[in-house]
């Protein structure tokens, strides 16, 4: 545990004093703050588009439009692929960095395991990851403002990022553990989560049993509910199974150099 | 404290390590020399369980490094080729976390940094981010790294590259200062360094043990042949004529062969059949022949002989 700590405030330091965490703060939340403001004015729109159709026709009492479905939803979809590009940038270096400057060595002569190290990396990117996502919470404040959006599916919809964020990142330091070079860390682990996030369009084609399990492979599928306010188990498990398999897949090439004799 | 039996280490088919064995006691300082490529750096590396062996075994305090990788890891400091530093750290916050992930407790992390700092004088530069340190400032913060848990056993591939010559003496006097509470292996290909800090040699060629032994008894099992230095005014060739007469002479080399001075005081290498003192007679046939004879003395076999004989006897049997 104490070792964990350790290589995690290493790991939070070093973003932190570089200008990586600043950079891709910046970045992120520009790109997202211009879609949002972009997604808020469509819905300016329709909704007056919606008002003068319905006074044409003559219709009191409509339903309103709904902020949840139209604003909400629509954001957290184009923040995923935000995240898909950026993710691996925060991690390349993770083990790539450790690699080449020769920092790999102390790490793995020191009396730390392998999962210890890992887990120290992984949490340390979440919690940076966890971070410039909750300041997007103020675009919500914004919509708090001036009308009333249904926080519940809001807060779910975080849960989910999370857990989306998690999964990206464990396929991030994957892709950096397996190369000491950092463009082609970058490269491995974006090739891998977008094969991954387009992973169902095959399904479209394939047969039952195998659409059914492409299905089940693809990242955005299981992020709908949760955006919907539905917080399931089933998708939990597949995010944590998820983060969980390809974390064990980087310690095993971690120590696959132990086993090369 | 460390023993090396019959270790050997592929990269594929080349054989970086080939069958090697020795012993390093408690408490000592051994110093594994070798040309560059020599397979020193692969032996360190796995006895600080960096790499796997391909066969044979090696123990450090007690733990095989394969089995008990985490016991021999608590037990060793590492100082790489390359120091394995944080450019975007400082000096005390790199061997602040250095020091806990070798296992330092919080209570005694602070007085852990600042000892060490003390010992290889980083004290003044403790802020300072390491990218900004001269290489000099490096090595010793890399040499920091090593010693801020207190190993027992420390293992240092060539800490004096790079360093100018003063800063040198200083680390080879803080490594020499370890020798007694620390047991020390210590690669170099510069032989001076060997001889001035350790007590026990290991010699590596190729991948292979090439000699071991203290410096002493190293350049004892090497005097085969018994050699004299001889500084003789007269011409080269005639002087070299009668130096071969002298009975147990086996071979006359003369420094400036070649060069067309022909005239001038020459420096002479003399190997002789050994056990057998021909000094006097040389001196006398020198003197009858009525050249000058200015100098004349043993020559005995320094380290840097010993390493290059070696080296090159390997060489050679290679070739042939």
């Amino acid at each position: 545990m104490r070792n964990m700590i350790a290589v995690y405030a290493k790991e939070m330091r070093s973003y932190f004093v570089s200008p990586v965490a600043y950079v891709i703060a910046g970045v992120f939340l520009f790109l997202s703050g211009y879609l949002f403001r972009n997604i808020l004015m469509q819905f300016n729109q329709w909704c007056l588009i919606y008002a003068q159709r319905a006074q044409m026709m003559n219709m009191s009492g409509m339903p309103s439009l709904n902020l949840n479905e139209l604003v909400v939803t629509e954001f957290f979809a184009v923040m995923d692929f935000i995240w898909l590009l950026v993710i691996p940038m925060l991690t390349m270096r993770l083990f790539a960095e450790e690699k080449k400057t020769g920092t790999i060595e102390l790490l793995l002569t020191s009396p730390v395991s392998t999962v210890q190290l890992l887990l120290g990396k992984f949490l340390a990117c979440l919690s940076l990851y966890a971070m410039i996502v909750a300041l997007t919470l103020v675009y919500f404040g914004i919509l708090e403002l001036y009308g009333s959006p249904d926080w519940g599916p809001i807060f779910s919809g975080y849960l989910g990022y999370l857990l989306l964020g998690g999964a990206f990142i464990s396929v991030g330091i994957l892709g950096s553990a397996l190369t000491e070079n950092q463009i082609v860390a970058v490269l491995v682990s974006f090739g891998m989560l977008l094969l991954l996030w387009l992973i169902d369009w095959s399904a479209s084609f394939a047969g039952p049993t195998s659409a059914k399990i492409l299905k089940y492979l693809s990242f955005i599928e299981h992020l709908q509910d949760f955006q919907r306010g539905v917080i399931d188990t089933k998708d939990v498990v597949f995010y944590l199974s998820f983060i969980f398999f390809s974390l064990f897949v980087t310690s095993r090439v971690i120590e696959s150099r132990r086993w090369r004799r | 404290m460390i023993e090396v039996t019959n270790l050997s280490k592929y990269f594929g088919d080349v054989a970086a390590v080939a069958d090697i064995s020795f012993r390093v006691e408690s408490g000592q300082i051994l110093g594994f020399l070798g040309p560059n490529g020599a397979g020193k750096t692969t032996t360190m590396r796995i006895l600080t369980c960096f790499l796997p062996p391909s066969s044979g075994s090696a123990r450090v305090a007690g733990h095989d490094v394969v089995e008990e990788s985490m016991q021999v890891r608590r037990k060793i400091g590492y100082m790489p080729e390359h120091p394995p530093l944080y450019n975007d750290m400082t000096v005390r916050s790199y061997l602040g976390f250095v020091a806990r992930i070798k296992g330092v407790g919080g209570a005694q992390l602070k007085s852990a940094v600042d000892v060490t700092m003390e010992r290889v004088a980083l004290t003044e530069v403790e802020n300072t981010i390491i990218g900004h340190l001269s290489k000099g400032y490096r090595q010793r913060v890399g040499l920091a790294q090593a010693l801020v848990h207190d190993p027992p056993v420390l293992i240092l591939d060539e800490p004096t590259v790079g360093l100018d010559p003063k800063q040198i003496i200083e680390i080879r006097q803080l490594i020499k200062g370890l020798g007694g509470d620390h047991t020390v292996i210590l690669s170099t290909h510069i032989l001076p360094e060997v001889s001035m800090t350790c007590e026990r040699i290991v010699i590596i060629n190729n991948g292979k043990l090439a000699g071991e032994g203290t410096p002493e008894s190293l350049t004892a099992q090497l005097r085969e042949a018994d050699s004299l230095l001889a500084e003789i005014g007269g011409p080269r060739a005639a002087v070299r004529a009668v130096l071969e007469q002298v009975g147990g002479v086996l071979q006359v080399t003369s420094d400036g062969d070649g060069d067309g001075d022909d005239a001038g005081p020459g420096t002479y290498t003399i190997t002789t059949r050994p056990g057998t003192d021909v000094r006097e007679a040389l001196a006398r046939a020198v003197v009858e022949h009525g050249f000058a004879l200015r100098q004349l003395r043993p020559l005995d076999m320094s380290l840097e002989d010993i390493y290059l004989r070696l080296t090159t006897e390997e060489a050679s049997v290679r070739d042939a």
